[in-house]
């Protein structure tokens, strides 16, 4: 095959555009699992009920179905701060949360499937945007607009949140619950209180990557199964607790993703990508950003 | 005295026996006769697997309405096999070591059909199946049926339409690029594909496969309009196959013909959700309002399925795996009425010695338990608008170009300038 400058540089956005997409399935993860020790593997179920959710708005309704997520996002994190206070006094405060915390959140992952297969049935949904259909091309450059408006709206949701951990107290406050929680404790901060709003954080967050999830391809209930070793890989590989990390991460992923399917073939993909992680942990255990 | 008594005892007995025996036979005409199955009810084919569910329990009514099969009214035992080929195998022990079934039909899909044949084969059952692509290829099972019409060589049979429309273009074509899901089904359609392509002349600028959760198929068509290829063969499940078609628009995809084994545009959720996009594919059917009278009891079928469909919120059109679903139970039922028995070996006999009148016309068998002859339908999609899904229970939105007794209409290339 012919490597062309064009296809070099749609590879490129491509791999961009889908980075950005993995960094807002992986924020939450990043949050509740690489700052607050909750393996929560039922991240996924969310991300398919947010999208559910855009979906049955925009369908009854033909709202957009980013804006539809983000408008309800405050719901999934009233959702989150329940699910963690339930999570917290049946499990972490017992010092249970790690094979049991586990089993729970893998229960919440499959009651969550199954009730959007009883309430939706299991045909795949897609939504429709005025923006679905289009491509913008800058000369050989394609930038289809099903994949560019999530990166945009992912853009602003992870740095937004890694400017609320970094410049307002209750983010500060997390940071700080993730390095040292009796430290926090003895200067008077709960610090159950703080993983809540954390925890509600992340929860929300997967509810408007949902979003993006549908507006770029159909979802059908048992799909979140599919990303639930890729959000942890991002978070793992980005650096556990760093915002930046996992937003690096996605993009590495993301580019790997994109280069291998375009030059080489795309059912070497998943082996690249996950060779890379394997590669960097070898030379850097905690991840590119991580400490 | 004693001799007297001996033999009233012994009449006694013999009498008791025969009431005894009787009853049991009333009562074994009684039992319901169970047919068991794994059914994908959740996972990505759960759409069709509920579909065909559907179809086979409307058969099922059908048949109690008129008294069952033989007597015995007929009951289903089913499970859920999450379209996992994993599940399978227990799926399959448990429905006749613990449920003791009577007979078993597969699930739907070559995925979950092929990892059930070995239990078949060592237990010497009938097995029809319900829309495997060649899986019988390498167990050479003579007790295997597939009610799908791919032919007696179906990775080839699949895709004859596809190459016959494309080797009907003027200029015929010199290359073609070849793509597919890493998953069973694409590699067969994929393998006989390629065997046409040796056939035609055709020279293979691309073959690549790629994983089934890929998310964006862009570079995956950039790669392949790299290549300028004349035609573009897909073999895709229904979320790539929407990743794909929607790729090659956004990329414009500059290409005679695109298309030929995508599953997922036979049905209502892919097709109302691509709409327009579908324009100018050329893809598989199995049946389409366009045919008419062709098929004159499917259209009852049709109503009955459609109503419950909306009900149970699967496909709403029904056209693809709900009809050969109740044909295959048809099928079943001739076999077993005609052989007045559930002998395994004697209803494989029978199925592969003579036809059956179903709603999706003649079916007959060939020695490996594929259709005698194909009957894929080769179609294109045109004239889509919107994302109605009413606009496709009428005729007027596809194209029927193979095989010849339901040609409908010739090929519009190239396909990219065709997508209206």
């Amino acid at each position: 095959m012919e490597v062309s400058g064009a296809l070099l540089a749609n590879a490129v956005i491509a791999g961009l555009l889908l980075g950005g997409f993995y960094a807002a399935m992986s924020v939450g993860i990043s949050i509740s699992f690489g700052m607050l020790d909750v393996v929560n593997i039922a991240h996924p179920g969310f991300i398919i009920l947010g999208s559910y959710i855009a979906y049955i708005v925009n369908d009854r309704f033909g709202l957009d179905p980013i804006v539809v997520s983000v408008a309800v996002s405050p719901l999934f994190f009233l959702l989150g701060a329940v699910l963690y206070r339930v999570y917290y006094y049946c499990f972490e405060r017992r010092g249970q949360e790690s094979l049991r915390g586990l089993a729970f959140f893998f229960g919440i992952l499959f009651i969550t499937e199954v009730a959007l297969v009883l309430i939706f049935g299991v045909d795949y949904r897609m939504v429709s945007s005025r923006y679905g259909d289009v491509t913008w091309r800058l000369g050989p450059v394609d930038f289809p607009m099903r994949l560019v408006v999530p990166f945009l709206v992912s853009m602003v949701m992870v740095i937004g949140i890694q400017l609320f951990l970094t410049h307002t107290f209750f983010g500060r406050a997390v940071l700080a619950v993730a390095q040292d929680q009796l430290a926090l404790r003895l200067m008077g901060v709960n610090p159950v209180r703080v993983k809540e709003l954390a925890f509600a954080i992340s929860i929300a967050s997967a509810g408007v990557a949902g979003s993006f999830l549908i507006v770029i391809q159909p979802v059908q209930p048992a799909i979140g199964r599919e990303f639930i070793g890729l959000v942890f890989a991002v978070c793992v590989l980005g650096g556990m607790g760093s915002i930046w990390g996992t937003l690096l991460g996605a993009f590495v992923l993301g580019l790997a993703e994109s280069f291998t399917s375009t030059f080489f073939g795309p059912s070497w993909a998943p082996a690249v990508s996950f060779g890379l992680l394997l590669a960097t942990l070898a030379f850097r255990p905690a991840g590119l950003l991580g400490r | 005295m004693l001799g007297n008594s001996v033999l009233t005892n012994t009449r006694r007995v013999l009498g008791a026996l025969f009431i005894g025996l009787a009853l049991t036979g009333t009562a074994l005409a009684q039992q319901p006769l169970k047919i068991g199955f794994g059914m994908s009810l959740t996972g990505p084919l759960a759409g069709n697997g509920k579909a065909a569910l559907i179809a086979m329990e409307i058969w099922r009514d059908d048949v109690n309405a008129k008294g069952g099969i033989l007597g015995r009214k007929v009951e289903f035992v089913y499970y859920d096999d999450q379209t996992s080929p994993a599940t399978v195998p227990s799926i399959y022990t448990k429905l006749l070591d613990v449920d003791r079934v009577d007979l078993v039909v597969s699930g739907y899909g070559t995925n979950v059909i092929a990892p059930a044949m070995p239990i078949m084969m060592q237990r010497n059952l009938t097995f029809m199946t319900l829309f495997g692509l060649n899986v019988n290829s390498k167990f050479n099972y003579d007790r295997y049926f597939q009610i799908m019409p791919a032919g007696p060589n179906p990775a080839v049979g699949w895709s004859q339409g596809f190459f016959d429309a494309a080797m009907g273009m003027s200029p015929k074509p010199k290359t073609i690029a070849l793509v597919g899901a890493d998953a069973e089904y694409p590699a067969m359609a994929l393998e006989g594909a390629r065997e046409h392509a040796k056939k035609t002349g055709l020279k293979i600028v691309y073959d690549k496969t790629y994983p089934p959760n890929t998310v964006d198929y862009s570079p995956i068509v950039r790669a392949i309009q790299a290549t300028n290829p004349e035609v573009v063969f897909v073999a895709s499940y229904p979320p790539d196959s929407a990743g794909m078609v929607r790729a090659a628009n956004e990329v414009g995809l500059k290409t005679r013909m695109f298309g030929g084994g995508l599953v997922g545009p036979q049905f209502a959720a892919l097709k109302t959700q691509l709409g327009p996009l579908l324009n100018g594919v050329v893809n598989y059917e199995f049946y389409a309002p366009d045919l008419g009278g062709k098929f004159p009891f499917l259209e009852q079928f049709l109503a009955k399925y459609q109503a419950r469909a909306v009900v149970e919120k699967v496909d709403p059109l029904g056209f693809y795996l709900p009809p050969y679903a109740y044909a295959m139970m048809q099928v079943l039922d001739q076999a077993i009425t005609a052989t007045k028995g559930l002998d395994q070996a004697k209803l494989a006999e029978y199925m592969h010695k003579n036809t059956f009148d179903t709603y999706v016309g003649k079916v007959g068998f060939a020695k490996n338990g594929e259709w005698a002859a194909p009957r894929v339908m080769m179609t294109q999609y045109h004239g889509i608008v919107g994302n109605d899904v009413e606009q496709f229970k009428k005729p007027g939105r596809l194209t029927v170009l193979s095989p010849k007794e339901y040609k409908t209409g010739d090929l519009k290339a190239p396909y990219h300038e065709n997508k209206k």
